[in-house]
């Protein structure tokens, strides 16, 4: 609920709201941290969600927030992935630089990409990012003799993060690891969308003919979100690399990008914590259900879906906050 | 004579065989309160974006403070100071209008693309935002979201947005379109309200509003302009009687 502000004071104050860390973030951050010592058996699972949660939070600042339909992101994701692991092997396990490396090398081919990306609109859209995944999950097939085809990429060996802690079994390092690149990734997605940059993104998913008739370059904006969202899924992707050191041809493929924007429809675009929690509950699902039946877990996904998009089309997280508001009066 | 603002020089436009506009030649002086009216598919929305650039012409130019704007993109016009308001609201939905001002302002001023700025830094946007509200009467929904906002309160914004760009020449389509008609003359007492120095002109249906507000009247029909005068020789005209009065009696 928000009341009416009849001077410029409570429009300043208006704003500052909008963009200040909710006690809800704070908790969930705590939360997150639960699983060093009540879950252990399940932190690699908890690393893998967390992955993918950065992943999903690259693709809801192009989807959720500026409105561009991506079945293609994969492309970033396994792109940063390779190359991270490309690095080690050629010499340099250092994984933070490792990351920053995989991260610029991403945004680079998404900002040649986005050329292509701001031209087209709807299904033309969409074919051009499946069309662009598909080519680079075949290139890469294809060039065994760089990635190791549908064998993986084997003998990645990455150094201890800060020279000290060691990537171990039980996969301590690796979740705290992930943990770290899903903070910063979400902290800078939070300051993006909280900038006149993010407000110029929500304004193009809202009404992108009003755009142009208020003097907005928006296409260079969607360059901006798109090329920047291509480093963040990148660094996604390698701290995959780095986390489980190796790389399999599945982090490029199709399947990844569309679980992603299931992920993103279940949990609630446009808010960055529903792309969280919906690669949570996806992760999980699948974690829990294909113990049970390996062959039709996905069954359960789409029911959820169903539901989701049926009763809930925000999200999970939408409906969730609404919820709360309803209840908050 | 005053300085020529926005001029159209035999702007021709065809969709197929039909001629939506036949060589219209316009020209508007700073300070300008010009009325466009014509009966319905006469053209005037057309022209209008033949002008802001939503529409490229066959042929003719159209020249703003003398340069030609012919084939310069919609934005770049707008950057220019040539803006527009749809009959239609083209608003943010999910936006607030503060939040929509501010957008408007920020662009204008270059400041949109810094992504690593909060937005509560740009203090003087988010102050002249305030004073664009107050002035079109929508401080106290400033912070409503646009689609709970009433009707009349939506023209207002649709208004305020085109101001946020800081206009040269304004060119508002049917402003009052929708509104009921006590409430669309006090929408017309803001736009009477805005600078003398702004070149404004404006499609609308309603002849008292358009009597009582328009200096010079450019009346359009089939594509073409039938006259441009002064309200008095408009309003004794035969031939205006007799094709737009006539006609407008549907309204």
């Amino acid at each position: 609920m928000t009341t009416p502000a009849s001077s410029t004071a409570d429009n300043h104050a208006w704003l500052r709201r909008q963009a200040r860390w909710s006690p809800y973030e704070l908790a969930f951050w705590l939360a997150v941290l639960i699983p060093f010592w009540v879950f252990p058996t399940y932190l690699t699972l908890a690393s893998q969600i967390a992955i993918t949660a950065l992943f999903a939070v690259s693709v809801d600042l192009v989807l959720g927030y500026a409105g561009i339909v991506t079945l293609g992101h994969a492309m970033f994701f396994g792109l940063g992935a390779y190359a991270a692991g490309l690095l080690t092997k050629a010499g340099w396990g250092e994984p933070l630089s490792g990351l920053v490396l995989s991260g610029l090398l991403t945004a680079l081919v998404g900002l040649l990409v986005s050329f292509m990306i701001v031209r087209v609109q709807h299904l033309a859209l969409l074919m051009i990012t499946l069309g662009l995944g598909l080519l680079t999950a075949e290139l890469a097939n294809s060039l065994g003799w760089l990635t190791g085809g549908t064998d993986g990429l084997q003998g990645v060996d990455v150094w201890p993060v800060f020279n000290h802690f060691e990537f171990d079994l039980w996969g301590y390092t690796a979740y705290a690891y992930a943990l770290a690149a899903l903070f910063v990734g979400v902290a800078a997605a939070r300051r993006i969308v909280h900038s006149s940059f993010g407000l110029s993104l929500r304004g193009v998913r809202e009404n992108l003919n009003r755009m142009p008739a208020i003097g907005s370059p928006w296409r260079r904006h969607l360059q901006i979100v798109y090329t920047i969202s291509a480093g963040m899924a990148g660094i996604a992707g390698a701290v995959l690399t780095h986390t489980t050191e190796t790389v399999s041809l599945d982090s490029l493929s199709f399947q990844r990008s569309a679980d992603v924007v299931v992920m993103l429809i279940l949990g609630g675009t446009g808010r960055l914590y529903g792309a969280i929690l919906g690669a949570a509950i996806f992760m999980i699902a699948r974690d829990q259900l294909s113990d049970m039946n390996p062959q039709y877990w996905y069954f359960w996904i789409g029911l959820l879906l169903m539901l989701v998009v049926l009763f809930m089309p925000k999200g999970i997280l939408g409906g969730l906050s609404g919820l709360l508001r309803r209840l908050g009066g | 004579m005053s300085e020529i603002m926005l001029a159209t020089q035999s702007v021709r436009k065809s969709f197929g065989s039909l001629e939506v506009a036949r060589d219209v030649s316009i020209e508007l002086p700073r300070g300008a309160r010009h009325a466009l009216i014509g009966p319905n598919g006469a053209g005037k929305t057309t022209l209008i974006n033949l002008i802001t650039g939503q529409l490229a012409p066959d042929g003719g130019r159209i020249l703003l403070e003398g340069v030609d704007i012919t084939h310069a993109p919609v934005a770049a016009r707008v950057r220019r100071g040539l803006t527009r308001t749809f009959q239609i609201n083209t608003l943010f939905p999910d936006l607030t209008p503060l939040e929509s001002v501010v957008m408007a302002i920020c662009e204008r001023e270059g400041k949109a693309a810094q992504f690593w700025r909060p937005l509560t830094s740009h203090g003087d946007a988010i102050d002249e935002a305030h004073e664009i509200l107050a002035r079109l009467r929508l401080a106290d929904e400033a912070t409503r979201t646009t689609r709970h906002l009433p009707y009349g309160k939506q023209r207002l914004l649709e208004i305020a947005l085109a101001l946020a760009t800081k206009p040269k020449v304004l060119l508002l389509d049917e402003p009052a379109a929708g509104v009921p008609k006590d409430e669309s003359a006090m929408l017309f007492s803001v736009i009477d309200a805005l600078p003398e120095d702004m070149t404004i002109l404006f499609i609308e249906h309603d002849m008292s509003i358009v009597f009582t507000f328009a200096s010079r009247i450019i009346v359009l029909v089939a594509g073409g302009v039938l006259l441009e005068a002064d309200p008095d020789t408009v309003r004794s005209d035969p031939r205006v009687r007799e094709v737009y009065l006539g006609s407008a009696h549907g309204h």
